[in-house]
């Protein structure tokens, strides 16, 4: 029987086999949506939670890693609900950040905090595809959505965000080019 | 008041939160896996018991003479 027929039916090693091949990726995306090192491997933990409990709905001749992958982006849409709040990033993430001589740390932060304000489904697109530049077609699969809506959902948080940061003078490319010359 | 164009707010927010890429995990996460799936298994109650438990609740609340008994058998 193959490993994800085995995982199918209910088997705890091929789950174990495929948890082992695929906690690496799970986790690096969750990573990307939540930014939060401990919570992302705990919210990977809670992925598998719900792929094991789901066994029985999986199809074995699908395609794992891309089911596992929408899995976990609704386990960290999920975490991005319950914990939408108005701080700044944790210490462990502002501290690993480049800073960037063309941008002041208020402003930063600004920015930091108008994003954490942003309604969790404009946030997890945003995060992917302006951040991350994941394609648009995978942030679409992942959030079970369609291209089009992913689109829309980032040119609404863009708008937002120029809303929110009205008051903050934009940097400017040719500050931004002094910047990078002077990393 | 700035306006802020869509490239302005995408490398701001760039340079704010920084792109996390490939970020390898540096741990096996299986053991708190298996401790995830003890504990699940651990609280589990068998559907049956459910009903059982329902039931019983159900009729000491139609029937309360029987609580006495029910105790008495305990």
């Amino acid at each position: 029987m193959e490993l994800l027929e085995r995982f199918a039916a209910g088997n705890l090693e091929a789950f174990e086999t495929l948890f082992r091949r695929h906690q690496k990726e799970v986790c690096g995306w969750i990573l990307r949506i939540v930014r939060e090192p401990a919570t992302a491997e705990d919210l990977t933990v809670e992925t598998f939670l719900r792929i094991y409990r789901a066994h029985a709905r999986f199809d074995s001749s699908g395609n794992f890693a891309a089911w596992s992958r929408r899995i976990a982006t609704n386990v960290a849409l999920d975490h991005l609900r319950r914990s939408r709040r108005e701080v700044e990033l944790p210490e462990e993430m502002a501290a690993s950040a480049r800073p960037d001589p063309a941008m002041g740390r208020e402003l930063r932060q600004q920015i930091r905090a108008a994003f954490e304000q942003l309604p969790p489904k404009y946030r997890l697109v945003a995060v992917l595809a302006l951040v991350e530049e994941e394609p648009y077609e995978n942030i679409a699969a992942a959030a079970g959505i369609s291209v089009a809506l992913v689109k829309v959902r980032v040119f609404r948080a863009v708008r937002i965000l120029r809303k929110r940061l009205a008051a903050f003078k934009p940097v400017s490319r040719e500050t931004q080019a002094i910047g990078d010359e002077a990393r | 008041m700035s306006e802020w164009d869509e490239n302005q707010v995408r490398e701001a927010l760039k340079s704010a939160l920084e792109p996390i890429g490939d970020a390898d995990l540096q741990r096996d996460l299986w053991p708190q896996m298996l401790q995830r799936l003890d504990r699940q298994e651990a609280v589990r109650v068998a559907w049956f018991d459910w009903i059982l438990a329902a039931l019983l609740g159900a009729a000491c609340l139609f029937y309360p003479g029987m609580v006495p008994a029910l105790l008495y058998h305990l």
